[in-house]
């Protein structure tokens, strides 16, 4: 067999083995966002802590942060100190995954005693313990547990120690123990996959393969990124924040070698937990940019490499320790849109419009309308979503996460979970931005607790006081809103109650429009009316 | 008495047709499928039968006609189904336009999500709502419904489907507003959701209904059709359909439940490979299924198929997941890729081989078929490799051409790649090797299982070609080339038995755990199914019942298995935790300690007992080796290289004699190849046995 094919082989099945990893993580993961949300994300790596491989079951938040985690345990472990049997864990946000709740798994693997490279797996868990799941702790040390990085298991000795130290420290700490076994049985199945693989390719190690990925994949995205003409193209978006406006900007530098991304100019990071530790908005960035240029190429060392950041310290893009950290999605998200948007002029014929961007997560804690009644409180979490911008040729996605990449929650098995009853899920008409391509349309949501409960929820909803805008001369998408049923308005973030007998109104926000309105087709104009998508 | 049995599978290309003769043989035909009136191929195949067979059909008395059939599906696919309105609880009209909200390809901005069947102006809603109990929130609008049906008889729809939330609990709005329907429009088809599949999850539940009523009226007036011009040709005797789960149900309940039989094609191949593990006493097989557009893969333990509880159909975007439709009724589990001889080979921006999914089916077909194809196939370089050959390919009426194929492969690969054609053909066939062992490899992980010590069952005109390379990337030790493989599916309906598995969504927990409810649920999905079977048969039945559950916070639930006949007492709670427990060890290594388990559905299968095949005993000990009269050159996977290769037919190997590889088995409808470190060995039931030739002398090689 040629050289070429037998390594494209080799290379195939080291991506089939990492998604065996993440397979394997999700059947048994407690973290309802880990097997609803796809919240997750595996990958192999060379004894240097390159990626090789990942799987594309996952998220893009975790595309390079995990990336560059496992050159931050090589480190912090001392190379001196790893060795078979050995498996690392931290949740640090700024050496993992951006915040407390992620998980980061590493596992060494040895091939006749000598080290040939780590798998790692990172998963959103229940509950890290402090505050809880939301954007109202003032620091980092509020938002729960940090492990720094050390030994979960060291040379086959489980750490009791620190399964001690979780047991007192977070909620369901059962659930969350179970998922730390679980990331460390899904590196296992990775190990154990990659070792019959070379066995049977008749290797001692991934030195050969992991060059001729990294050489491939180096000039495939160099090749990409060649499409944007060499200069600087800058960006700016208001999108909500917590209490004030918060403002990201970037100036996007392209030239021969790839392209860098800084933030300076950008709102500096506010007292609540919506701030953004620089990997992370690394990871939409990155995302952005791949999912435009070369949505052909898979995510290792060699395509990440071409992608880097810079921010000011103290930007709300650029976090650092204590700030807090909790909720980084939300603007984490809007990273993606603000580089694309950078990049509209250059790629005119790529980059969609702006989208509802954030998730509209809702994470309620119902609770008997009675103080007196001991039982306690019930979580429940769903995953909610807007419309998407409109593309170059095509309308928004309806009701679709971008660039997070959610499922949302059945309504029945929600309301297994606990008191609430969703009384509407439905397509919001109307909301979508006008233009030769329609916004995607957001959706309402109408939710209130039964008989004898109430419940409070933490907001994290964004794009209410800064829609979506439209591009080319397409309008901008809807605004969102959240009120109650009497009228009242509530806030976009923070947690707020809604008592029993009344329901929560949530409106979820449009994408924004694509090209001029006066040239949409009019099959698409009369289709709209038919559907109902468009009323007025 | 034992008479006559027929088979009939509608395919998309061709229609099989199968006759069991008294004596147990079979006898069989492929005509092409005629899309405008499928019934016409089948009595056209039945008709070739009766003259080759030299039986008076009418007279003869046949005495079962089982049929199974994709039209379901591709009614589906196609979107030909009934002009078909959706009624659901006021506040849920989008249900099955929003989907699960997510993108199936994360890294694609131009993605197309798949539009829902019924559209949002066929959509409507009704004031009634229960909860998660099935406790009344809302009482049912029963002026809002009578305005609604009056709006549904102006506009003239065909078939409504009515999807209520929490139905799965109490379906009593979803039966009233039917009877108000059928009252007023006694003419129009109705389904309800809570008896198509009363599952929780209003998506997939509403998805199945809609998919349901959308098929049903055509379903249902082309069963009556095929029934009656059976009967015109004396041909009196029941006539059955095999269902997505592998077994079989009557006319009458396949056509009120049309949506039961997508997928019945496929599930006939597995009960026949679930067969043939049987009679050769192999208890883990890998059943493998390849044809011009999709290779299908489904893992039989203990001779039974795996089942899961919904599968999707219409996968859009290379088979992915979440491209296509949810259906949510028992289905035998399997994973299809776009992996077939006609499928297509391309290289992409990497300069990575790509095989798939687009086919290109039997028109224009592979470029060697000199019908105009321009593309390189699968099977162009199946021919380039010499495994395939103008002088022993099965259809004669094809015009192989080695140079075309050649063409091919260098145009579409070749050229990119800096390789001749014989390079390209390897790199094509070693990518789809590698694609159909990935997906297995996947499919097995899914489903908590280990591959090693599995023997492979090939099938399907293609399967024969790839399957000793793909028993080989796999690490298993054995493959098996039955006779009759090219009608594989048509002789599985023969073997089916009558079965009926009736699913239903029900919570409760081991904290708490609701005895009278949940016998209450087995009692009624055990009559449920029950009843379903005895439209067919009076014989002795196997009743399995299940429950599928998780702690208290999972989202993916382990099936359980429950004794056979007892109701569950005060100590149900215990029972359950503890084979829960073991059953999560099972799969997952290790259990956790102190966690609430809970239900989440419930399902009784009724099947008739069909006879155990008789036992035959494989043999890899050859009582002699055969030596071949003609070779050719070549490509041996094993070696990577070139190599005199023996050519035979396989009507030349004696039972009991061997022939070592490289060697390719030629017979009509398929073609068996095995590597140089392979022997093949001839049963005396006429099935090939594929082992690794120094297995015996040396143990197995890794």
């Amino acid at each position: 067999m040629t050289n070429v094919v037998h390594n494209q082989v080799m290379w195939n099945r080291l991506i089939a083995v990492v998604e065996e990893q993440a397979l394997a993580l999700i059947r048994t993961a407690f973290s309802t966002s880990v097997r609803e949300a796809g919240d997750l994300s595996a990958g192999v790596f060379d004894p240097d802590g390159r990626m090789i491989a990942q799987a594309v079951t996952g998220t893009p938040g975790h595309v390079n942060t995990m990336a560059a985690a496992v050159r931050h345990f090589i480190a912090d472990i001392g190379p001196e100190r790893i060795y078979p049997g050995d498996v690392y864990i931290t949740n640090d946000p700024w050496k993992g995954t951006g915040h407390l709740h992620d998980i980061t798994v590493c596992t060494p693997v040895f091939r006749n005693d000598r080290l040939i490279g780590f798998f790692a797996s990172t998963a959103h868990v229940v509950d890290v313990g402090g505050r809880g799941y939301g954007p109202d702790a003032k620091e980092v040390y509020e938002e729960g547990i940090n492990i720094p990085i050390m030994k979960w298991v060291d040379r086959g000795r489980l750490n009791q120690d620190l399964i001690n130290i979780l047991k007192v420290n977070v909620r369901e700490s059962d659930q969350v123990v179970g998922d730390i076994h679980g990331l460390a049985a899904s590196n296992e199945t990775g190990r154990r996959r990659l070792l019959q693989m070379l066995d049977e390719f008749g290797l001692d190690g991934l030195e050969t393969l992991a060059a001729f990925v990294f050489d491939r994949t180096a000039s495939a995205t160099l090749q990409a990124i060649a499409d944007v003409p060499n200069g600087v193209y800058v960006n700016e978006m208001v999108v909500d924040g917590y209490g004030e406006p918060v403002t990201l900007a970037v100036a996007i530098t392209v030239n021969d070698d790839g392209m860098h991304a800084d933030f300076t100019g950008t709102s500096p990071v506010c007292p609540f937990g919506i701030n953004v530790p620089l990997g992370y908005a690394h990871a939409y960035f990155t995302y952005g940019v791949l999912v435009a240029l070369a949505p052909e190429l898979p995510n290792n060392f060699a395509s990440l490499d071409v992608f880097s950041v810079s921010a000011p310290d103290g930007v709300i893009l650029n976090a650092k320790h204590p700030d807090p950290v909790s909720v980084r999605h939300v603007l984490g998200h809007f990273v993606t849109d603000l580089c694309l948007g950078a990049l509209a002029g250059a790629l005119s014929d790529r980059v969609p419009a702006e989208g509802a961007g954030a998730l509209w997560n809702f994470q309620a804690s119902a609770r008997s309308s009675n103080p007196s009644d001991p039982r306690p409180p019930v979580e429940i979490l769903m995953f909610n979503s807007g419309g998407t911008g409109a593309r170059p040729r095509l309308d928004g996605l309806t009701s679709t996460a971008f660039p997070s990449g959610v499922r949302t929650m059945s309504a029945e098995a929600t309301e297994q979970v606990g008191p609430i009853v969703i009384w509407r899920k439905e397509i919001r008409p109307d909301s979508g931005g006008v233009g030769e391509h329609r916004g995607g349309l957001g959706q309402v949501i109408e939710i209130g607790p039964t008989e004898g409960y109430q419940f409070d929820f933490s907001a994290m909803f964004d794009r209410i006081d800064h829609p979506a805008r439209g591009r080319f001369g397409g309008g901008d998408g809807a605004s969102g809103s959240v009120y109650l049923d009497d009228g009242t308005r509530f806030a976009g973030k923070g947690r707020q109650v809604v008592p029993e007998g009344r329901r929560l109104i949530m409106e979820l926000p449009g994408g924004g429009g694509f090209g001029d309105p006066d040239n949409r087709d009019a099959a698409s104009i009369a289709n709209d009316r038919e559907q109902g998508y468009v009323t007025r | 008495m034992v008479g006559i049995r027929i088979g009939a599978d509608v395919g998309g290309t061709f229609t099989d047709v199968v006759l069991q003769r008294v004596d147990g043989t079979y006898a069989s035909t492929k005509v092409l499928t005629t899309h405008d009136a499928p019934e016409r191929a089948i009595l056209d195949g039945v008709a070739q039968l009766a003259s080759s067979e030299g039986v008076d059909l009418a007279a003869d008395s046949v005495e079962q006609f089982i049929h199974g059939t994709t039209l379901a599906t591709n009614a589906l696919i196609e979107r030909r189904g009934a002009k078909t309105a959706l009624v659901t609880t006021e506040g849920f009209r989008d249900v099955i336009e929003t989907r699960t909200e997510s993108r199936f390809e994360q890294y694609d901005l131009n993605i197309v999500l798949p539009t829902p069947l019924i559209e949002r102006k066929d959509r409507f809603t009704v004031a009634e709502r229960r909860d998660a109990r099935g406790d009344v929130l809302v009482e049912f609008d029963v002026d809002g419904a009578q305005r609604l049906i009056e709006r549904l008889a102006a506009e003239g729809y065909e078939s409504v489907a009515v999807g209520f939330i929490h139905s799965y609990v109490d379906g009593a709005n979803e039966r009233r507003f039917r009877d108000l329907l059928r009252e007023r429009l006694p003419n129009v088809s109705v389904s309800i959701s809570c008896e198509v599949s009363p599952q929780m999850r209003e998506y997939e539940r509403f998805n199945t209904v809609c998919a349901n009523a959308y098929v049903q009226p055509l379903m249902a007036s082309y069963l009556v059709r095929l029934r009656d011009q059976l009967h015109e040709r004396g041909i009196t005797c029941p006539l059955y359909l095999v269902h997505s789960g592998g077994g079989l149900i009557s006319v009458e309940s396949a056509a009120e439940f049309p949506v039961r039989l997508v997928e019945s094609g496929p599930a006939g191949g597995a009960i026949f490979a679930a067969d043939l593990a049987a009679r050769y006493g192999r208890d883990r097989v890998l059943s493998f299924d390849m044809g011009g557009t999709t290779a299908k893969i489904s893992l039989i333990d203990d001779y039974r198929p795996a089942t899961a509880k919904s599968f999707e159909v219409d996968r859009t975007a290379r088979f992915k997941k979440g491209s296509g439709m949810p259906i949510s009724i028992p289905v035998i589990d399997m994973i299809e890729i776009g992996a077939g001889g006609g499928s297509i080979a391309s290289v992409d921006s990497l300069d990575q081989i790509r095989i798939g999914p687009q086919s290109a089916g039997s028109e224009p077909g592979p470029a060697a078929y000199s019908l105009g194809g321009q593309d390189a196939t699968v099977t162009d370089a199946n021919l380039v490799l010499g495994r395939l050959h103008p002088d022993t390919f099965g259809a004669t009426d094809i015009d192989l051409s080695p140079r075309l194929a050649t063409d091919a492969l260098t145009r579409s690969v070749g050229e990119r790649l800096g390789l001749d054609a014989d390079a390209a053909a390897v790199g094509v066939a070693e990518v789809v090797d590698e694609n159909m062992a990935n997906a297995a490899r996947a499919h097995a992980v899914e489903n908590g299982k280990d591959m090693a010590g599995y023997t492979m069952i090939a099938f399907g005109g293609g399967a024969p070609l790839h399957a000793a390379r793909l028993m080989d990337k796999l690490g298993l030790d054995e493959m098996i080339v039955p006779p009759g493989a090219g009608v594989g599916s048509a002789i599985g309906f023969l073997v089916a038995p009558f079965s009926y598995e009736a699913v239903r969504s029900f919570y409760t927990s081991t904290t708490d755990f609701d005895v009278v409810g949940s016998n209450a649920v087995l009692d009624s999905l055990t009559e449920e199914a029950m009843a379903f079977v005895r439209q067919g048969t009076d014989s002795a039945v196997t009743v399995e019942r299940q429950v599928s559950m998780r702690y208290a916070g999972q989202g993916w639930e382990i099936p359980v298995m429950l004794d056979a006949e007892s109701a569950f007492d005060d100590f149900a709670a215990e029972l359950l935790s503890s084979k829960f427990t073991k059953a999560y060890e099972g799969f997952f290594g290790r259990a956790i300690d102190d966690l609430a388990i809970e239900t989440v559905s419930w399902s009784v299968r009724v099947s008739s007992i069909v006879a155990t095949p008789e036992r035959v005993e494989l043999s890899s000990e050859p009582s002699s080796m055969m030596e071949a009269t003609a070779s050719r050159n070549a490509y041996d996977a094993v070696s990577g290289a070139r190599a005199v290769t023996a050519v035979l037919g396989r009507e030349d190997l004696l039972p009991g004699v061997a022939i070592a590889g490289p060697a390719i088995i030629a017979e009509q409808q398929t073609t068996t190849v095995i590597g140089s470190h392979h022997r093949c060995t001839m049963q005396p039931d006429g099935t090939l046995l594929v082992t690794r030739a120094s297995d015996a002398q040396n143990g197995a090689p890794r």
